[in-house]
């Protein structure tokens, strides 16, 4: 069984365990904080950051992202929880780049200059979640209609009834 | 554009010969059209060939395709939301409803992720049945590509040979599962079941005689002209496209991109097997229909390794508080009868924590991110489908190309919408 001692936590820890990891080299500056757990390695950057670290990590091997979406910690604070899931298909590892944003002021800019199938990814998480990417291209709702009201993945939306 | 009533008197005017057609034409194609040049074309939302709800607005110039969007979200089934209302087993029929064609590879997808929150060490039995399953699972997915792609260009016959096929599998399943499409048969922590013994004869019957019916298609399609000169050259995507677009699976393989996650980086088992990734450089529809083709014959090779190699021993792995006792136990013991209960009424918790799982499902990368907050409820489950990236890349193949070509290129992308609209 998974015990929850064996990961590590804090940046210096995992920089210390795992000094050669590409991602780590590439984001040596630019992580906050940083977690080793279930043998995936967690990398914190502060918002301002993410286009910076997306373009580190792509030239660090790391060629292809697989995935953006968001967790909704609500009602803590910062309330959401963006992660990026990449994949270097010649180092055949994938690193997971985390921004965590206030719940008042959900916006961060958009990756899709370093990776246009940030596109859609982008959108659906804006769509479900109402965090605004500034600088993408068509940042339009992809899955709900275009009046609906409200952000359905959000944890204080109703989810029986009208409100 | 129509022109005005007086120019059409005099021969000229009606017929304007070849000389002014062809200016006409040359003109087209060095200035970029206008939009009065352009018209919208709107392809579904219920067009045969998008198999499933999808919307194309497609501009055309003529019958030349100048820009594309695709407008998804007509399902709304809320999967994710409703996931986070359910225990962690009861997730496992939700994962089927994602993509109807492969539900084995979702249950394993999903069964990976919690099991990778749990720390579960999975018997060697249930990784060689999840193996065996899920190369079925492929075959059955790829046939219905192959029929229903077939179909769009206008060959009914392999629609109906796939089809034929497809039946003996989705019998297997259902002695095995009890079920025909939704299966549920994997489960966090291992199977549902132990297959009938006499199953295994059965895979075997068809593993051997499929080869020949993959054949037989092949006869069927690559001696027929129209065939080849509909998919050649079509749907051009360049590596870095597909890598910057985010595509997964054959379409990746067809541009050139020598990734395969059962070899790359396996799961349940795969770095056990044999098996080779098929790979083109051409990039076109022809390509990923090549590479689909011989998918066909490395899965066959997979199924039958699995079976011959499959070890003796249980299908669930040795932990009480997690996996349901069998009926027997249930009866005769007080502590199953406990751990029995608990599991139905409470769930099991699982330590805090996020994973991402990751498998080679039939139409691409799948991956499936599943964050716990240490209840027995998933905190969030979000589902990476290969088709949503995919369809990105839409608009790069068809640019250029004609209105007919979008129904080749949707077909050779292999999309389900199910797994695209959540």
């Amino acid at each position: 069984m998974y015990d929850p001692a064996s990961a590590i936590k804090g940046k210096q820890a995992v920089f210390e365990a795992h000094p050669e990891n590409t991602a780590v080299k590439a984001l040596a500056d630019l992580a906050t904080d940083a977690k080793f757990d279930r043998a995936e390695l967690t990398l914190t950057v502060a918002r301002e950051n993410i286009v910076a670290a997306a373009k580190a990590v792509q030239q660090a091997g790391y060629n292809f992202l697989e995935d953006v979406t968001a967790v909704d910690w609500y009602p803590s604070e910062p309330r959401f929880q963006i992660s990026y899931s990449i994949l270097s298909h010649k180092l055949k590892e994938r690193v997971r780049l985390v921004v965590r944003l206030d719940g008042e002021d959900a916006a961060l800019d958009s990756i899709t200059s370093v990776w246009p199938s940030a596109n859609f990814y982008e959108r659906e998480v804006f769509d479900l979640f109402g965090v605004h990417f500034g600088g993408h291209p068509n940042l339009r709702r992809i899955m709900m209609p275009e009046d609906w009201k409200g952000h359905p993945l959000r944890k204080d939306y109703p989810v029986e009834g009208y409100r | 554009m129509t022109p005005p009533v007086e120019e059409l008197t005099g021969v000229a005017a009606i017929d304007p010969g070849i000389d002014d057609l062809i200016a006409n034409s040359a003109r087209n194609r060095q200035n970029p059209p206008s939009k009065d040049q352009t018209m919208i074309i709107n392809m579904g939302p219920q067009h045969p060939s998008t198999h499933g709800v999808l919307r194309l607005v497609i501009e055309v110039d003529g019958e030349t395709i100048v820009g594309l969007a695709p407008d998804i979200g007509y399902l709304h089934t809320g999967i994710e939301k409703t996931c986070e209302a359910k225990f962690y087993q009861q997730v496992v029929p939700m994962t089927d409803r994602i993509d109807y064609l492969c539900p084995m590879t979702n249950n394993l997808a999903y069964a990976l992720a919690v099991e990778k929150l749990l720390g579960l060490e999975i018997p060697e039995r249930a990784q060689y049945l999840r193996v065996l399953f899920n190369e079925l699972t492929r075959i059955q997915s790829h046939l219905v590509w192959l029929g229903t792609h077939a179909m769009d260009i206008g060959a009914l016959t392999v629609f109906l040979y796939c089809f034929r096929e497809r039946e003996d599998l989705l019998r297997i399943f259902e002695a095995v599962a009890g079920q025909r499409m939704m299966t549920s048969y994997v489960r966090v922590g291992g199977l549902s079941l132990e297959p009938p013994r006499d199953i295994y004869e059965k895979i075997r019957t068809f593993l051997k005689n499929f080869p020949a019916h993959v054949d037989e298609y092949e006869g069927l399609l690559q001696t027929n002209p129209i065939w080849m000169n509909r998919l050649k050259g079509v749907g051009y995507l360049s590596a870095e496209d597909a890598i910057a677009l985010g595509v997964t699976g054959p379409p990746l393989r067809a541009s050139g991109v020598d990734f395969d996650v059962r070899r790359d980086m396996p799961y349940s088992g795969y770095e056990k097997f044999q098996f080779n990734v098929p790979v083109s450089d051409v990039g076109d529809v022809w390509a990923r229909y090549i590479v689909r083709m011989q998918e066909f014959r490395e899965s066959v090779k997979i199924c039958l390794q699995a079976l011959d190699g499959l070890p003796e021993g249980h299908i669930v792995a040795d932990a009480p508080k997690i996996i349901l006792p069998n009926r027997e136990q249930m009866k005769t013991q007080m502590e199953s009868l406990i751990h029995h209960f608990k599991i139905v009424t409470e769930g099991f918790g699982v330590p805090a924590g996020e994973a991402t799982s990751s498998v080679e499902a039939p139409h691409g990368m799948m991956n499936y991110y599943v964050v716990s907050d240490g209840t027995a409820k998933p905190y969030r489950v979000h589902m990476r489908n290969p088709g949503f990236a995919t369809l990105q890349a839409l608009e790069t193949m068809c640019k250029g190309r004609l209105l007919a070509d979008v129904v080749a290129v949707i077909g050779s992308i292999d999309i389900v919408l199910g797994e695209i609209d959540r």
